[in-house]
């Protein structure tokens, strides 16, 4: 291992590459390295891994990320970190780091790759499967390289196998249904400053495993005494490791306090490493074993029935003795130690397990919440399923009994530093769920998630319970519960769970044929669903209002046209297609002759108008169906579940084409003489191809299909063209018209051109409670037959008096553009006592009309229709506006400009 | 991430369907209820506690409507089966938490 | 411009405490088994339900009645939202409501002698297209008709307001402006339901957790009691507030409801120096966020997709909300996901609550709220009380009614509103 540098708390410190960051830290005496969040108590680190509850840093390095435990830090060259207490904070730094997914499946994932998880994926292979072996340390080995030994030939064999992958630093974070796994893998932090630059920092692997094998092993448990939380005291496992694997030396007299014989062979590899273990308290009133013998021969003094109950410290808050209690006769003693290694028993890691929501059940024997799950999809192995592998023989013994002021400091959740006091308090206020206690202790809510207090928590309620209840004092953990634990098992940081989902991936964008010329015509874009849509096109100088009011002026004096591309197109055919849109839409289809187009409405089974556009019959069973552009995908969803799921009697086959037809709309009085130039093989003149016919023709040996169709009012035509020829056809159009000025239009133009004409924008105009009728559209809804959402215009609500219908709006001032949204009341309405105004009605579309020389709107009005002529007023922000109800066609009534 | 079989591609996420809620909640002839039994094939739908007969369609797939029994406690998911054939009887819980598919 | 909060300086690294609690009183309810009769019991120990009992007998003197909780009290979807309070809803049934709501919170602590860290920090609600400004803005309009608090914020405001906000135009969806009302906020979602267990405890209802209904004894159609795992329980009324499980009860007591039953997830990050000190919501890109008295993020999304009583969802969810709160907050990219939670939230065909009578006389139905019931808390116990005692809907909850799905008259909060939370 190769020495390397790295600092902490701006100080230099020397460590072995790889090796965890508390180990180096410790080596050189750097014991207490954070005070606790509330209490400012002095804190060192506690555990090995994931469970640690004290010792979080922020990286100074990299990434700059807060709230890690320094337990699972690699150190490596470059390394920076500092200290936090509890609190982390977001650098407002460029992010850098690079973030990926993956998705994986196989036969089988293990989780965890100590021996037992070792020995499953061994199983596996041996069946012939493909085995996925995850596991969250740097190396496999699990247990085995906290005691520094290595791996078993055998096991290396394991890992060697061709159908095996074994992923390391890949900690698994959530368990979903049906066997998917969500694992988060380290990729370059451990790297330090040698890591390549376009490494992927973090890489989340979604897994679907046919089978599961969980072998997440366990945490060793604190005991609760008074003062349990000072820089010193450890649990057993981590200080023999520090010590024994890490080369830590500053602990000089140790005491021992253990539950089981797990502390018993701590405390040998702590005495072998040169410490000196001064006596091991077993809480037991009789051991037995070979680690047990082994400590005996070592001449290790044991103490059976007896427990910590107090610690002392130096000035600096750091354990200089411990108070012992003899469980039996209550008398205590002192003894110095600078190091109080503490084995409280095991609790395995049920997390991922429960995730599902398979409940643990608690173990007299292994004084521990076991998960033993063995069916074909998911199996429980080690010590999750019970197999503690050895002697441990644990008593359920959580700490000694604690007076009020002992109580105080008695830990049990060291980030949150609550208390059993805490505890006692909440059982005092009459709360007995292990629930209500965690939310009003806060325990088990910090970055650890309880890992450690979790099962503190339960012992302790088992006592406090019983007293509380008159029971005798120790319920057991199995009446309690565990806590409920939820994904993900580790902190993740929110970068990694967003991928590259970032900036423009984070959405797909939807372009037409036409983008790239309209970015270069200079274009300004508006979000329209996923799509990029021209909102207008300026000329230099020119504002959003000049610009519009130009375009306005070119479409109903000259020429102008846009990109209609983004409607969504639907080719319905089949035998039965137009039986199948008499249904459908509100209006009549199957009169449609050939080659003409017809507008269509269509309502929800509720009445309400859902999406409407354009059908035109191509040929015979044929239909082109548009839809509007946010409504495409969920019409031609809508389309399919009718005929798949009610009618599949009928002979319909629905195709979106909305990808496949670019339109371009050619709008304006000279648009005849304009497109009659490119267009030869058809006479376009009102009499041969009279408005809401459709006819195929030729521009440069492209075929097109050319529709009468007018969203404006004015003379116009739709080109529709394959998605690839539309730029040619636009080109071709833009340099004709030069002559004529043709002009390119946006959404805002067509907006107004549409409005004025009172056309209406579903979704704009409506707001999802609007039946036809309300739209003044009574004309488009058929008497003679049945289509979806007729039954329900005859409900009580839809039919009734007093409904907002859709009318025209002229403020007094016809400078004055009304604020879209605005509402109407009546003239002389005032707040109420209640500081409410009544309303009747609001506008829904508003613009200023170069046409009528003055603004515009349409509005959504009670008995609008039945007002005409009067006058509201319009309140907003500081202001009322007066305004006159009138039609909503305020150009052309007649309908002469279209042909 | 539900993992749903479709009956015609196998088994796929979730994330490739969308819902329908319960399964054979026929059209009825509208004209011949009332207010109130209109309203209730408009609004109502079963919401058990337990296994499911719902709708999913595979949207981003063969695009195609199919039935499933699904458990709405445990997320077990029981047979596929097409819009207007025989349902299979309702599955029995295979007492395995979430995972079955 | 009202806000009237310490400035911040993001991403500023200090070492401050976070903040610490005060203590709690000695006792918030007294657990009790049923008696044999009540005159009223409310099925469901959720806020509503507490809220409810705690009105009945503050408004109007009923105090002989229980509130039965199948699990541990206010262990549903109380213990499982995001806190966010605010009135500025768009119709005006629903703004009056939520308003009474609003004002309800204004005092509560103070009402029911309970501290549970009501904060109005506003809440701003983004908008990030042309459309959507136009919704939102006919929004705010609504609002100051109906005497709500709402103010329009330009892209620059926003970032004044919250300045870790991105309002750059080159992410994928750039803010095009927002709504703020000042007078939202949040509040601790489990101490409001302690307080209204203490205060009704203190004022003589029966709180029983534990105990699920499992049928209704109606008689000539009307209600005479509950049978439960602990027994029948008897009493003149019977309010039905059991929100995830509401078509359930309504199913026991014989009829059906449409309500849906949906897991909504939810996610918190370890405790962070403070950046964010108003909630923040976005419809278009489906974030709602806000930073809790502590520290930590918390942050919601939609709901799954399907019917659902298992209290958890997909973790894709959770992966496309990170991934969109990314676009608004860069900041956030270092900050962790420690815990995800799903709840179980009912659903309605107009993303409105269902309150009031139901076919049964003497039973009475409170559900429907969707994912934004917490902030209706105080005001949903207050109409639902006045309903449980009078017999007949409160003005502010009558065009709530069941029966509004059989007139056709749906208060649609989908269309304008987009996520209602």
């Amino acid at each position: 291992m190769s020495e390397i540098s790295f600092s902490f708390d701006d100080k230099i410190y020397k460590g072995h590459q790889g090796e965890p960051m508390v180990a180096a830290l410790l080596r050189s005496g750097m014991l207490s390295i954070t005070t606790s969040t509330y209490h400012g108590r002095p804190r060192a680190v506690v555990g090995l891994g994931v469970e640690e509850p004290n010792a979080l840093v922020q990286l100074v390095s990299g990434t700059k990320e807060s709230m890690l435990p320094a337990t699972v830090i690699e150190v490596a060259d470059g390394l920076a970190a500092r200290s936090l207490t509890g609190v982390g904070a977001l650098p407002e730094l460029p992010e850098e780091a690079r973030y990926d997914k993956t998705n994986r499946y196989v036969d089988t994932l293990v989780i965890g790759a100590g021996l037992a998880g070792l020995k499953a994926a061994d199983e596996h292979l041996r069946a012939g499967r493909e085995v996925l072996l995850i596991d969250d340390q740097p190396k496999p080995g699990g247990h085995l390289r906290h005691l520094g030994l290595e791996l078993p030939a055998s096991l290396r064999d394991v890992l060697a196998h061709k159908s095996l992958t074994y992923l390391c630093r890949c900690t698994a974070v959530g368990l979903y249904d049906q066997n998917y796994i969500v694992a988060i893998e380290r990729r370059s932090d451990h790297l330090g400053n040698s890591a390549p630059a376009n490494r992927a920092r973090i890489r989340v692997w979604h897994i679907r495993a046919d089978q599961v094998v969980l072998a997440p092993g366990a945490f060793q448990r604190p005991l609760i005494f008074s003062n349990n939380d000072r820089p010193g005291i450890m649990l057993s496992h981590a200080a023999a490791t520090y010590v024994a694997v890490h080369g830590v030396q500053i602990f000089k007299r140790a005491v021992v306090a253990t539950v089981d014989n797990q502390g018993y062979r701590d405390a040998l590899r702590l005495h072998h490493a040169g410490v000196q273990v001064q006596a091991i308290y077993d809480a037991r009133p009789v051991a037995e074993g070979s680690s047990v013998d082994a400590a005996r021969a070592t001449g290790i003094p044991i103490r059976f029935r007896a427990t910590v109950l107090d610690t002392v410290s130096d000035a600096e808050g750091v354990c200089e003795s411990v108070i012992i209690q003899d469980l039996d006769t209550n008398e205590t003693f002192q003894i110095t130690a600078d190091l109080l290694a503490i084995s409280g028993g095991w609790t395995p890691i049920v997390d991922l397990a429960t995730h599902i929501g398979i409940k643990p059940k608690w173990s007299e024997a292994h004084a521990a919440f076991l998960v033993n799950h063995s069916t074909d999809r998911l199996r429980t192995h080690g010590m999750l399923a019970g197999d503690f592998g050895g002697d441990d023989n644990p008593s359920i013994f959580f700490g000694p009994e604690l007076d009020e002021e002992q109580s105080r400091h008695a830990y049990i959740d060291l980030q949150r530093d609550t208390t059993l006091h805490d505890l006692r308090r909440a059982v005092g206020a009459g709360l007995n769920s292990i629930e209500h206690i965690k939310r009003y202790t806060t325990i088990g809510t910090a970055h650890d998630q309880g890992k450690t207090s979790g099962m503190l928590t339960i012992g302790a309620l088992c006592q406090l319970n019983g007293v509380a209840q008159g029971g005798k004092p120790g319920l057991s953990p199995a009446d309690v519960g565990t806590l409920s634990f939820r994904p993900p098992y580790i902190p993740v940081p929110f970068a990694a769970l967003a991928g590259r989902e970032r900036g423009p991936l984070s959405d797909p964008i939807r372009i037409t044929s036409l983008h790239q010329w309209h970015v270069e015509a200079g274009a300004i874009f508006e979000d329209v669903g996923q799509w990029k849509r021209p909102w207008y096109f300026p000329k230099p100088g020119e504002c959003m209002e000049d610009a519009v009011r130009r375009e306005c002026v070119a479409a109903r004096q000259g020429v102008a046209m846009m990109d209609a591309s983004t409607l969504g197109k639907i080719e319905i055919q089949g035998t039965d297609a137009a039986v199948f849109l008499d249904r459908i839409y509100t209006n009549m289809f199957s009169t449609l002759p050939e080659g003409q187009c017809r507008y269509g409405l269509m309502c929800k089974t509720d009445g309400i108008v859902f999406d409407d556009g354009v059908t035109t019959l191509l040929g015979k069973n044929h239909f082109l169906m548009t839809t509007t552009t946010g409504g495409a995908a969920r019409v031609l969803a809508w389309l399919e579940e009718w005929l798949q799921t009610e009618w599949p009697d009928l002979k319909v086959y629905c195709t979106s084409v909305t990808e496949h037809i670019s339109t371009i709309a050619l709008v304006g009085p000279k648009s005849r003489q304009l497109l009659q130039e490119l267009v030869k093989d058809i006479d376009l003149s009102n009499a041969t191809f009279p408005f809401m016919h459709s006819r195929e023709a030729m521009i440069d040996d492209i075929p097109v299909r050319i529709a009468r169709i007018s969203f404006s009012g004015e003379l116009a035509f739709e080109i529709n063209v394959t998605w690839g020829y539309a730029r040619h056809i636009w080109e071709r159009l833009w340099a004709m018209g030069r002559p004529y000025d043709l002009t390119a239009y946006g959404t805002e133009t067509m907006h107004v051109l549409r409005a004025e004409k009172g056309y209406i924008i579903v979704g704009q105009d409506t707001d999802g409670t609007q039946t036809p009728y309300d739209l003044n559209m009574s004309w488009i809804v058929s008497k003679k037959k049945e289509f979806i959402g007729k039954r329900s215009f005859q409900l009580p609500y839809l039919k009734a008096a007093g409904r907002l219908q859709l009318v025209g709006l002229l403020s007094d001032n016809g400078d004055e553009v009304i604020p879209e949204g605005a509402y109407t009341t009546e003239l002389n309405a005032h707040p109420d006592e209640h500081g409410k105004t009544r309303h009747t009605g609001f506008v829904t579309s508003s613009y200023y009309s170069p046409a009528l020389g003055r603004a515009f709107a349409l509005a959504l009005v009670a008995d609008g229709l039945n007002r005409m002529g009067e006058v509201v007023a319009v309140p907003f922000g500081k202001k009322v506006l007066r305004a006159t109800i009138c039609d909503a066609v305020f150009i052309d009534k007649e309908n002469i400009r279209r042909d | 991430m539900l993992h749903i079989p479709c009956p015609h591609c196998g088994l796929r996420n979730e994330t490739e369907f969308h819902y329908g809620a319960e399964a054979g909640v026929a059209y009825p002839e509208p004209n011949v209820l009332t207010d109130s039994e209109w309203a209730k094939y408009l609004h109502i739908r079963a919401n058990p506690k337990g296994w499911l007969a719902e709708r999913w369609v595979h949207f981003a797939g063969c695009g195609r409507w199919f039935n499933l029994w699904r458990n709405t406690i445990t997320h077990e998911i029981g047979p596929a089966y097409l819009p207007f054939t025989t349902q299979p009887k309702k599955p029995d819980n295979i007492g395995q938490e979430g995972l079955k598919a | 411009m009202t806000n009237t909060h310490d400035t911040l300086s993001p991403g500023t690294i200090g070492r401050r405490r976070a903040a610490t609690f005060p203590e709690q009183p000695p006792r918030l309810w007294k657990s009790v088994k049923p008696k044999k009769a009540y005159d009223a019991v409310i099925v469901g120990g959720g806020g509503h339900g507490l809220a409810t009992a705690y009105y009945l007998a503050k408004n109007h003197g009923l105090t002989n009645i229980a509130v039965l909780e199948k699990g541990w009290l206010a262990g549903g979807n109380t213990a499982r939202n995001t806190t966010i309070i605010r009135s500025n809803y768009l119709w005006d049934e629903s703004a009056a409501i939520y308003e009474h709501s609003l004002k309800l919170w204004e005092t509560l602590e103070e009402d029911l002698g309970y501290e549970m860290f009501f904060s109005q920090r506003g809440v701003l609600t983004l908008a990030h297209s042309v459309s959507d400004v136009r919704s939102k803005r006919r929004n705010l309009y609504a609002n100051a008709l109906n005497g709500i608090d709402s103010e329009w914020l330009t892209p620059a405001e926003v970032k004044k307001l919250v300045p870790i906000i991105n309002i750059s135009e080159d992410v994928r969806y750039p803010v095009h402006g927002a709504t703020y009302q000042p007078r939202g906020g949040i509040a601790k979602h489990d101490w409001v339901a302690w307080g209204f267990a203490k205060a009704a405890s203190d004022l003589g209802v029966d709180i029983i957790q534990g105990c699920e209904v499992t049928g209704f004894d109606i008689k000539n159609n009307k209600v005479q009691g509950v049978q439960t795992n602990l027994g029948s329980i008897a009493a003149g009324k019977v309010g039905m507030v059991g929100a995830g499980h509401s078509s359930l009860l309504a199913n026991l007591a014989g009829f059906s409801i449409p309500i849906q039953s949906r897991p909504l997830q939810a996610l918190v990050s370890p405790l962070l120096e403070q950046v964010l000190n108003t909630v923040v919501m976005s419809g278009a890109v489906h974030v709602y966020v806000s930073q809790a008295h502590k520290g930590e993020l918390v942050m919601g999304a939609g709901t799954d997709a399907f019917n659902s009583y298992a209290q958890r969802g997909g973790f894709h969810v959770i992966e496309h909300q990170l991934a969109a709160a990314l676009e608004l907050f860069p900041i956030f990219s270092r900050a962790h996901v420690l815990r995800t939670w799903g709840g179980v939230v009912d659903v309605s065909p107009d993303a409105s609550p269902i309150m009031g009578l139901t076919p049964v006389e003497n039973l009475f139905l409170n559900c429907g709220w969707g994912t934004g019931g917490f902030k209706a808390t105080p005001a949903s116990g207050w109409v639902m009380a006045y309903t449980v005692a009078h017999g007949r809907p409160h003005e502010l909850n009558q065009a709530f009614a069941l029966d509004r799905f059989v007139t056709g008259h749906l208060i649609d909060e989908h269309g304008a509103a987009g996520v209602a939370h």
